[in-house]
């Protein structure tokens, strides 16, 4: 299976001060310290990364460590001090305004931490908006946003203002707004920060039904390690603009790169990261209790192999690859390594 | 707390002033040096008369090639000329061709049952049937008491002036908000056009416009734009950042952007200064009846003129019904919510505008044949005008010397000296204590601005009258401020009486300013002492409250521990309280010198002898220099007092931790 690279960002900085402009000419990667010296902040500094064609990709990190500054770098909305970035084969920086305009109408969709409804419209008519703004007929995108709105569960509520609906609705109608035109890139800033822990848990399952449907690509940011290792397939933690590192979740908890990231992975229950294939041991019986998937997590298939007293096989493309029992499970779960 | 240096700062200023002010007639003459106490007459700016020969220039000759200055306002003129001949045909004089005895009207004007359905249906779009009936009741009783043409006169410029100045103001707003450098050139004219007294936009209007109806509006809407002009820049910088984003993310072009993204997510603070213009533009209509508004403002003036106490209060309670009545519609607007929609066919969907669209086409039908239909009928008419003289004569014979015992008290004990203080400072010595005043509290740069802005008055040989103004300002603002306050905290500290103040208060600020000179004038007569009564009454509204507000303000934290801690209720307010709701205080102080300020130029009318007089005087004359210079001035005072008091209130600010 060969994967292609939806979005290529290379060096990108984004620096705000006076001096802002002039620093990069003098200086050859300038680090934090140098920066505040300055009087600089920097927001996004020496970022590579490379999203692929149907990957979740996760940015995630503390309040304040650039993960909203670098995803507008991405979508242009915020000017990158220098850097390129390369969109399904188009230089985006180059691109002039009415092509920026193209490319988001027909390519790109957003979602936003505050929602970003448009209060004086109701749900189809925020819904339908983007196709509204490309002079689509009225009935067109009605019914184009109908659909969607059936899609995220709306279904009923196409005629109330976002007042009138709570905080999970309202990020129903963000999410079926930047959904109606179909984009390629699909980029999320914290969309379920500002709900109810409960409320999170279901729109992050909605999340996963969503994308199980649409295989879209995907940036999404998020400072809640858990929904990270939920969502993502690989992950990009950021600290005070830099990218600490870029891992898949196991990878990331396996072998954090930085004590940064080390002290970020402590806490998290290894169960829901590490997956069969990792802890799996050679082939060594005939008679198994069952069969798992390669790339299942240990928290998923807990009950299954510990409530069996044989093995289950390893699969990965229809192959046994391996087999899992119940103690390998065990003390992955209790924490012994 | 002993004497620190900003005591011993203060004290000698205080001192050294009053002993100048005291003795500087003494000096004069030990001196024989006039100029002490006035301002060398060879010395003073020939800005008046250059203003007054570039407007004359303007007029007579400003050719631009293709036109002539005068085409311009020509141009203008007759732009609002036709659009007002319309709605005042439509709403009063019917409409007719031919001229004089000749005339053969083929249509009626809108009757007055038409015009009070159409009212109570724009309240009921607004809002619901408790404003509809508001308003109901505000038209009819125009109707009832005699005041609807006038009434309809002065609807006419409103719904004029309006929808210029509220357009006008958006596009400017827009266009600022789009470019820096717009505005920041708008941002100074603004400020300034907000100080300058009204009556000093009359005389340049008058001189370009001439008498009559259009350069009355005219100067209404430019008085009215700036604040909408404002609003709209905030409105459309706080439109949440995300929402921008998620119209540029959608690929709005930037015309999009404007339309259907930011203008329409502002709407309901645009709609707040909608409501601004509408309360100004009534307010400038009023007064600008002194250049040919006509309408209720004309009546109130004459009767002001002669002294027909009736007429002036009638008409006077027309004007507050009016501004009541357009308040809250404007007001039901801006936090109006969207209703469901109705279903069916069109009259069905619309109810209101078929509604109306009925009773407009009923009532010219029946108009012919039942006159009453059509005009309210005179004999059902009330007037109130002999009670209301009766009332005033009675209180007049009966509590004359009452009113007088008060009115002399004042006087001496407290107008009077203040005057004599004010008024005897030297001007070489009030130009450099004011300058030291504005360095201590707001800095060195605002310090040596009030220096040259004061400089600047002294220079234009009205150093005297604008002590005048000083110091009725001052006075006025200290009673205002010390009733204003108490009555904040009694209503922050009282649930029911809050809302019967603060009820109070809101609709004080909505009347014109005209209106509050009709009692004052009528018990009191002309002065001083009415003139202080009069911006006492109109600027005490921000004292009450913003201390209302003030007091509400304080964290409910700090007031739960100073309870623990064993406060008594005094101790609280005045230890806790007080102290932590002065920036606010101090806001309030600043919008109540603003309101004096612009009110004590329309009390020129009731016979003071400030800048408000010059400005009067200029207009009665036509004299346009000596009208925009004393404008300059008393904006220039305005400039002043709201930098330096709203550097304290930043100051107390900081303090504070706020
Ligand atoms: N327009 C701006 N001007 C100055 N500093 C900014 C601006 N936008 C963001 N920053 C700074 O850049 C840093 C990263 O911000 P942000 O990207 O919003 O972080 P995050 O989304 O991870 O919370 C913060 O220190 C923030 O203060
Ligand atoms: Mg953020």
């Amino acid at each position: 299976m060969t994967v292609n690279v939806l979005l290529d960002c290379k060096n990108i900085w984004k620096l705000y001060g006076a001096k802002a402009n002039s620093i990069l000419d003098t200086h050859v990667n300038p680090d934090i310290n140098t920066l505040k010296a300055e009087g600089i902040i920097g927001a996004v500094r020496a970022v590579n990364v490379q999203i692929m064609q149907g990957e979740i990709f996760v940015i995630m990190g503390l309040s304040g460590s650039g993960k909203s500054t670098l995803v507008r770098c991405l979508s242009r909305l915020v000017e990158p001090t220098t850097g390129s970035i390369k969109f399904d084969g188009v230089d985006l920086l180059k691109a002039t305004d009415s092509e920026l305009i193209e490319i988001r109408r027909k390519k790109m969709g957003m979602v936003f931490q505050q929602f970003a409804l448009l209060p004086h419209l109701t749900t189809i008519e925020n819904v339908a908006f983007p196709l509204d703004v490309q002079g689509v007929k009225k009935d067109v995108r009605e019914a184009r946003a109908l659909d969607v709105i059936e899609l995220v569960g709306l279904k009923g509520r196409e005629n109330y203002y976002p007042r009138q609906l709570s905080g999970g609705q309202q990020q129903r109608v963000g999410i079926a707004r930047s959904l109606v035109v179909e984009p390629d890139l699909w980029f999320l800033d914290e969309p379920f920060s500002a709900l109810d822990p409960l409320i999170r848990r279901e729109m992050q399952d909605e999340f996963i039904r969503l994308q199980n449907l649409l295989k879209k690509t995907i940036v999404f940011i998020t400072h809640d390690f858990d929904e990270a290792i939920r969502l993502a397939d690989r992950i990009a933690v950021m600290k005070d603009g830099e990218i600490e590192q870029i891992a898949d979740p196991e990878q990331l908890v396996l072998n954090p790169a930085t004590d940064y990231v080390a002290e970020f992975t402590r806490h998290v229950s290894r169960a829901k990261v590490i997956k069969a294939a990792t802890i799996m041991s050679p082939i060594k019986k005939d008679h198994f209790g069952g069969e798992v998937a390669h790339d299942a997590t240990i928290e998923e298939i807990a009950d299954q192999v510990e409530g069996s007293k044989l093995p289950h096989k390893v699969m990965r493309d229809g192959q046994v690859i391996g087999q899992i029992d119940s103690s390998a499970v065990v003390n992955i779960l209790v924490g012994r390594d | 707390m002993g004497l620190n240096r900003h005591h011993f700062f203060w004290l000698t200023l205080l001192g050294i002033t009053l002993m100048l002010s005291s003795f500087s007639f003494q000096l004069y003459k030990a001196f024989d040096a006039r100029w002490i106490i006035r301002f060398p007459k060879k010395y003073e700016l020939p800005t008046e008369k250059w203003i007054s020969a570039f407007l004359d220039w303007l007029v007579d000759s400003a050719n631009f090639y293709f036109f002539t200055f005068r085409d311009i306002t020509r141009a203008i003129a007759s732009l609002i000329e036709w659009p007002y001949q319309f709605l005042r045909n439509l709403l009063i004089e019917g409409f007719q061709s031919g001229l004089g005895d000749q005339a053969v009207q083929y249509a009626p004007s809108l009757s007055w049952v038409a015009v009070i359905t159409v009212v109570v249906a724009i309240s009921y779009y607004a809002s619901d049937w408790r404003l509809g009936t508001l308003t109901c009741a505000c038209f009819a009783y125009l109707a009832v008491f005699g005041q609807w043409q006038s009434a309809m006169v002065t609807l006419a410029s409103v719904l004029i002036a309006v929808p210029i100045g509220a357009l006008g103001g958006l596009f400017l707003g827009i266009i600022a908000y789009k470019s820096r450098i717009v505005e920041n050139c708008l941002r100074p004219i603004l400020d300034l056009m907000q100080t300058v007294p009204v009556f000093a936009y009359l005389v340049p209007v008058l001189i370009l416009f001439g008498f009559g109806p259009v350069a009355a509006l005219v100067a209404t809407v430019i008085y009215a734009m700036p604040p909408m002009v404002r609003v709209t820049i905030v409105a459309l910088k706080t439109v949440p950042e995300e929402i921008k984003e998620a119209g540029k993310m959608v690929g709005c072009t930037d015309r999009q952007m404007m339309w259907k993204v930011l203008v329409p997510s502002a709407s309901s603070s645009l709609m707040v200064g909608v409501n601004q213009v509408i309360m100004l533009t009534l307010n400038m209509v009023i007064i600008a009846s002194m250049i040919g508004a006509g309408g209720l403002g004309f009546d109130v003036l004459a009767s002001l003129r002669r002294l027909d106490i009736g007429g002036g209060i009638e008409a006077g309670l027309a004007i507050v019904v009016m501004a009541i009545a357009l308040d809250r519609i404007s007001q039901a607007f801006s936090v109006r919510t969207i209703k469901e929609p109705y279903n069916g066919n069109y009259i069905q969907r619309h109810p209101w505008i078929s509604t109306s669209f009925a009773v407009i086409v009923g009532t010219l039908i029946l108009g012919i044949f039942i006159p009453s239909v059509q005009a309210y009928p005179k004999e059902f008419t009330i007037t109130t005008g002999p009670f209301w003289s009766d009332a005033m004569e009675y209180i007049n014979v009966n509590f004359f010397d009452a009113f007088e015992a008060i009115k002399v008290f004042f006087l001496q004990s407290l107008l009077l000296p203040v005057k004599k203080f004010f008024v005897g400072i030297p001007w070489a010595w009030g130009i450099m204590a004011t300058g030291l005043f504005a360095w201590k509290l707001a800095g060195w740069r605002m310090g040596i601005i009030a220096f040259l802005l004061m400089s600047f008055i002294a220079a234009s040989g009205l150093w005297s009258k604008a002590m005048v103004t000083i110091y009725l300002c001052g006075v006025s603002v200290f009673i205002a401020t010390i009733i204003g306050i108490p009555l904040g905290i009694w209503a922050a500290e009282r649930q029911g009486a809050g809302r019967v103040i603060l009820g109070l208060m809101d609709t004080l600020q909505t009347l014109p300013s005209f209106v509050y000179l009709i009692p004052v004038v009528m018990l009191f007569r002309v002065g001083d002492f009415s003139a202080m009564i009069a911006v006492v009454l109109y600027a005490l509204a921000p004292a009450v409250r913003y201390a209302a507000f003030g007091l509400k303000e304080v964290p409910e934290h700090l007031v739960e521990a100073a309870r623990m801690a064993g406060c008594t209720p005094i101790q609280l307010l005045l230890r806790v309280k007080l102290p932590l709701a002065t920036p606010q205080l101090l806001l309030g102080l600043n919008q109540t010198i603003m309101l004096a300020l612009s009110m004590l130029v329309i009390t020129a009318l009731v016979g003071t002898r400030d800048l408000g007089q010059e400005v009067y005087i200029a207009l009665t004359k036509a004299n346009a220099g000596q009208g925009i210079v004393a404008g300059f001035c008393v904006a220039f005072i305005a400039i002043i007092a709201d930098r330096v008091v709203n550097a304290s209130a930043d100051k107390q600010k900081k303090r504070l931790g706020l």
